[in-house]
């Protein structure tokens, strides 16, 4: 098992905070779960913790964001794209002011916790707002370009990152090019595109399909917005059948982009694995993605299904 | 204690002030639509600061080391975009584009798209929480550039008000001067009767600002106001100014209906003939 993706932030942010002066880190209570704590034993003059006060984190965010510097502020996916919304519209996106929000703790696998802190809208909510990049790291490694390339990015940009450690599938010489997918395997029945933690289930289930005989090929979109495109409309003139994966309700998120993309281009059949219009619960994560069908096993049963929806 | 400021001094802040208070109806009555009453509430505090106080340059609107503003009250936009073209930051002619199309004269300021806007408000509650940040910054730099922020009194009854209140005094940002217009009605009413943020200074008193108040409409008593913020150290502060909504124009006077409702034509031409008698005088 590799690294979280939230523990891969807070590696990265120190290493960059000691690359860019100007990067200032701000955090809502939560900077040992959120790992900026990392940062703040670094640089302590500036690292500032608002307390519990979500509004006020992405207000003072802007705030500096408008006086030169580089805020990354962070707490729980729920409270910043959820509680915070508004703020992030109107006093970050809509003067594009360059405020970086990390999130952690996003989707079901939470856990424990339970519905109320289980962010599976905040792709829809972030990618709806003009002005905004959105981005889920599948990885630590891919987490650490990301937020490389966030940090040196003129403009605001949420980056969704889980509590739970994910394994690792990119390798240290890994290269994030905003907005385009990774190609992690080639195929010509299907495509399954798949975003976050649900990356590695989605390759797993490409190997249950080679086993069936079916040739998978797989997508990971770390970049929900802007999205690409080309890989897109590609994927289904190559294999004439999609299926989205995402830990995120399935509206709004990854598959509806994909979905709006296709429809526009190239219509193709089509299946969206995700969370189905309804609330998640507390559970440890394995168990959670099992009850709302987020394996491996899913991911290949929706790709027979897409499959046999081809004319 | 700063020196005061000459009679003559006040006398052309004055000026200034009815000057903005002009452009204030002029603009709203033309584009019949805007908030004409919490705007000329605001015409002294806004002029004092651009007036007598704050480091800004029309020819250079983004220079680092300026003084920032940020209207939380983002709606009183009036107020500021007659202050900056007042001050020269963009012809005069200028603000009878208000709230048209393709205007820089958005309907709530808007950074991106006017030169002197420090900050895009407009949506109540946000003003104080980026103003903070603007100080936070300032600090960071080791800049003398100070922040200044005017919020509403009805504007208190949003919640993430109290968390920047509580943000900027815990980090001691005593470059940080805010002023509320308390002109006392919001939309519906009365601010004591909606639901009353009162008393206002011993909140901020309670939330470890330093807490002035003052007559809103007295320009000697802004400018002495500004100053003795200045001479805080370890506090942002709060400075209460009692003000009249509507002031100047005496059918508007202390009338919760002109908070957001443009004159007609004919009442546009007998305020404007008011506001230079006053002038006159």
């Amino acid at each position: 098992m590799g690294l979280a993706t939230r523990e891969a932030y807070g590696e990265i942010l120190k290493e960059l905070g000691g690359k860019y002066e100007n990067i200032v880190v701000l955090d809502a209570d939560l900077s040992k779960s959120t790992k900026t704590a990392v940062f703040a034993k670094a640089f302590p003059q500036r690292f500032f913790n608002v307390g519990i006060a979500e509004q006020n984190l992405m207000g003072v965010g802007a705030g500096l964001a408008a006086g030169g510097k580089i805020p990354f502020v962070s707490t729980f996916a729920m409270f910043a794209a959820g509680r915070a919304f508004e703020q992030i519209r109107n006093s970050i996106c809509y003067p594009k002011l360059n405020v970086k929000i990390a999130a952690t703790h996003a989707g079901l696998t939470v856990g424990e916790d339970g519905a109320s802190h289980q962010a599976i809208e905040d792709i829809s909510l972030m990618r709806s707002i003009p002005n905004m990049t959105v981005i889920v790291p599948a990885d630590a490694e891919e987490t650490r370009k990301a937020i490389t390339f966030a940090a040196e990015y003129d403009g605001p940009v949420y980056i969704r990152l889980g509590r739970m450690a994910v394994p690792d599938l990119f390798a240290a010489d890994y290269t994030f090019e905003h907005g385009k997918a990774v190609q992690l395997a080639d195929g010509k029945d299907v495509t399954i595109i798949a975003t976050g933690i649900m990356v590695g289930a989605a390759n797993e289930a490409a190997k249950q399909l080679q086993d069936a005989g079916i040739s998978a090929r797989v997508l990971n979109i770390h970049t929900i917005k802007p999205i690409d495109k080309e890989a897109i409309i590609k994927a289904a003139a190559d294999t004439g059948a999609i299926v989205t994966c995402e830990e995120h309700s399935i509206i709004g998120g990854l598959g509806s982009a994909v979905a709006e993309v296709l429809v526009e281009n190239s219509p193709v059949p089509m299946e969206r694995i995700g969370v189905c219009d309804t609330f998640g619960e507390s559970g440890i994560p394995s168990a959670l993605l099992k009850k709302y069908h987020l394996t491996a096993e899913d991911i290949a049963a929706a790709a027979k299904k897409v499959i046999s929806r081809k004319k | 204690m700063a020196e005061k400021l000459t009679q003559e001094q006040v006398s052309q802040l004055e000026k200034y002030a009815q000057s903005i208070r002009y452009s204030i109806v002029q603009m709203v009555t033309e584009a019949q639509s805007g908030h004409p009453g919490g705007s000329l509430s605001a015409a002294d505090i806004l002029t004092t600061l651009y007036f007598a106080e704050m480091n800004v340059n029309p020819n250079d609107p983004q220079a680092a080391s300026r003084d920032r503003f940020v209207l939380s009250k983002g709606h009183a936009a009036p107020v500021l975009y007659a202050t900056l073209a007042e001050k020269g930051f963009f012809p005069k002619e200028e603000l009878l584009t208000l709230r048209r199309i393709d205007s820089r004269l958005q309907g709530h300021p808007s950074m991106k798209n006017l030169p002197g806007i420090d900050m895009s408000t407009g949506s109540l509650g946000q003003g104080l929480s980026a103003a903070a940040g603007l100080a936070l910054a300032a600090r960071l730099d080791n800049s003398a550039s100070r922040v200044y922020t005017v919020l509403g009194d009805g504007e208190l009854e949003e919640g993430m008000v109290w968390e920047a209140a509580m943000f900027a005094a815990h980090y001691k940002l005593d470059n940080l001067t805010a002023f509320v217009d308390f002109n006392g009605l919001q939309i519906d009413g009365p601010i004591s009767e909606v639901l009353s943020p009162l008393p206002i200074p011993e909140k901020w008193a309670a939330f470890n600002w330093h807490v002035i108040q003052i007559d809103g409409h007295d320009i000697q008593a802004i400018y002495d106001a500004i100053q003795t913020a200045k001479t805080i150290k370890g506090k942002p502060t709060m400075i209460v100014a009692q003000t009249i909504k509507g002031k100047g124009v005496c059918e508007m006077e202390n009338i919760a209906d002109w908070h957001g409702k443009a004159p007609t034509r004919q009442q546009c031409d007998l305020f404007l003939s008011q506001l230079n008698e006053l002038e006159a005088q």
